[in-house]
């Protein structure tokens, strides 16, 4: 069917102001449309270059469907090229990650490339001495993609050559990225820990949505938060307040704590929960950290930093960051109904090893397929797309703390359990979908 | 309780799926030492669970957590309940430390966990490090290696 293909305004009409329609998250061919205009017009998260710290490492990864990988050249900048043979297809590489040494080798039938994805040699090559190699397709080598920035470490890529530039398509959002970094006493992130792959049988956008949702935590987390906290309470008393229940508690905390928090929209999908504070505010210092911050950037600055707590940032289209805690979630979509959430952590360089260990407690608590949280978001994800066939209502509602003056794609700072982030999405989504069509 | 011969070691492992299988949770929670760890690796042949991610890494705390939740009326995630099963292979006595009152066990088993139309089956092995506390066997680490640890999976809910 072609109800959305080369019909713009079909796909406008999908996104009203405070509605959007069921078909963004069941319909095939809107996925399909979205892999090939949203994913590619838009700069998408491939991977942190602490992945690749030498020549010739390389990460294989995906931007929206399409099979990439980032690479170390030997100019010590981090290549992104399309991760098939010119030749037949085959993938290049076979391990996700690893070190290729000076070029990549096709195990097919031995072409090789250098590390910026330019053909270096094919075996017998005389056999394609009347064949026009230099015009035909080949000749591009492994297609390396134009369009990579690497800020502060985290690299991204752009597939189409529309869209706004990286500045521009980030613009401030780029201090969640800052907080995060500046964490580090030296400055620098690493990942660290392994990834925590979790596969969602729902639409890549409900989780993106969820991100943002604070009017969710004390519903769909009761049975998880608020069982720990009954559990701690019955505790002997005198007993330390251990981790896990400082990280699972503040999914309980109140309606009013939400709203307070308050959330910031920033142009082109972007935006973040936790402009005041958030459910990463209260944690225990950890012995001596803030002693390296302050030998790194003097009290002041070290302050600043450690007082921002930001909740949750969303890199639209399909990033969510955890500055305070130093970990970041992947929307990989596959299908419609089908999307791999994978849970990166980091290590803040020069800093206690107790930081990672807490980010990977909370990782595991929160994001892991055996999570007692994640078991219930993925339940009603699931219970969407499904509740979602149902004909007599198509519109899915976003419209919570909507003001008919509310602008589009402009900064602004708001209640905690606005919708305005999602609305923000959507109006993107329109946006960037369209814009190559 | 002496020293537990081979056929109680194996008995009490073949037991200790058997109250899984069966919910009887809080018996099953009773078979840990107060210090126990049920500990389920994200990466293969891991050895450090503090600053290697895993699946689960849990103290008592953390399972009686996951044991509550399960009879709440509002844990969505289990209306309806999910069920599940183990096929043992005969445990094996990796090590007998008598003088140090430790156990270790070594078993391969099949489980599988099912709710609604749903039903997957994982492969794993279980390694089992046991004491004698009053006179009876306890958990002290039961660490669960899946053979595809690394995976992408769905919900995994109750315990392997």
């Amino acid at each position: 069917m072609n109800r959305y293909r080369g019909n713009v305004e079909a796909v406008r009409n999908l996104i009203r102001e405070t509605e959007v329609h069921r078909d963004v998250y069941i319909d095939e061919e809107v996925f399909h449309l979205e892999m090939e205009h949203l994913f590619a017009n838009t700069w998408v998260y491939v991977g942190h270059d602490s992945q690749v710290p030498n020549p010739g490492d390389y990460f294989g990864t995906t931007v929206g469907t399409q099979p990439i990988l980032m690479v170390r050249h030997t100019d010590n900048t981090v290549k992104v090229l399309h991760n098939r043979c010119p030749h037949k297809g085959t993938r290049i590489t076979t391990e996700t990650c690893g070190n290729t040494g000076k070029f990549f080798r096709c195990p097919y039938h031995a072409w090789t490339f250098r590390t910026d994805g330019t053909l270096r040699q094919i075996p017998l090559s005389r056999g394609y001495e009347k064949a026009g190699l230099n015009d035909s397709h080949a000749a591009n080598g492994m297609n390396p993609v134009r369009h990579v920035h690497n800020y502060r470490g985290f690299v991204f890529a752009k597939l189409n050559d529309v869209g706004p530039g990286f500045e521009e398509f980030f613009g401030e959002s780029l201090s969640s990225f800052d907080n995060m970094v500046d964490r580090s006493p030296a400055g620098r992130l690493e990942v660290a820990g392994g990834v925590l792959r979790y596969m969602h049988n729902c639409n890549w956008k409900m989780l993106v949505e969820n991100q943002t949702d604070t009017c969710h935590p004390m519903v769909a987390h009761e049975s998880s938060a608020g069982t720990a906290i009954k559990v701690w309470e019955n505790a002997p008393p005198g007993t330390k307040k251990p981790m896990a229940v400082e990280i699972y508690a503040p999914f309980m905390a109140p309606y009013d704590f939400f709203e307070n928090m308050g959330i910031r929209v920033w142009p082109n999908g972007h935006g973040h929960t936790g402009v005041h504070h958030s459910i990463h505010s209260n944690y225990s210092a950890i012995p001596g950290y803030f002693d390296k911050m302050v030998a790194a950037y003097g009290e002041n600055r070290a302050k600043a930093i450690l007082d921002e707590n930001r909740h949750n940032t969303i890199y639209f289209p399909n990033l969510m960051i955890k500055g305070p805690i130093q970990l970041i979630r992947l929307f990989k979509p596959i299908a419609a109904n089908k999307t791999l959430v994978e849970s990166w952590t980091f290590r803040l360089v020069d800093a206690p090893d107790l930081l990672l260990e807490r980010t990977l407690m909370y990782n595991r608590l929160i994001n892991a397929p055996t999570s007692v949280v994640g078991h219930d978001d993925l339940e009603v994800y699931e219970r969407a797309q499904e509740g979602l066939k149902v004909d007599a209502n198509q519109w899915v509602n976003v419209g919570r703390l909507y003001d008919p003056s509310e602008g589009h794609d402009v900064t602004a700072e708001t209640n905690g359990t606005t919708e305005w982030q999602m609305r923000n999405q959507f109006r993107a989504w329109s946006k960037y979908m369209t814009m190559s069509m | 309780m002496a020293a537990p011969t081979n056929q109680e070691l194996i008995d009490f492992v073949i037991r200790e799926a058997r109250l899984i299988d069966m919910h009887r949770l809080d018996e099953w929670l009773d078979l840990f030492t107060e210090d126990g760890i049920y500990w389920m690796p994200l990466e293969w042949g891991q050895t450090d669970p503090r600053l290697t991610a895993s699946l689960m890494y849990e103290d008592k705390m953390l399972l009686t957590i996951r044991i509550e939740r399960l009879k709440g009326n509002r844990t969505f995630s289990q209306k309806p309940r999910s069920r599940c099963h183990h096929v043992l292979q005969t445990p094996q006595i990796e090590r007998r430390d008598e003088a140090n009152n430790e156990y270790v066990t070594w078993t391969p088993m099949h489980y599988v966990e099912t709710r609604n139309d749903d039903q997957q089956l994982y492969a794993a092995w279980a390694t089992h490090t046991l004491s004698v506390v009053d006179g009876k066997l306890k958990i002290k680490l039961k660490r669960v290696d899946i053979v595809n640890c690394d995976a992408a999976f769905g919900n995994i809910q109750l315990f392997m």
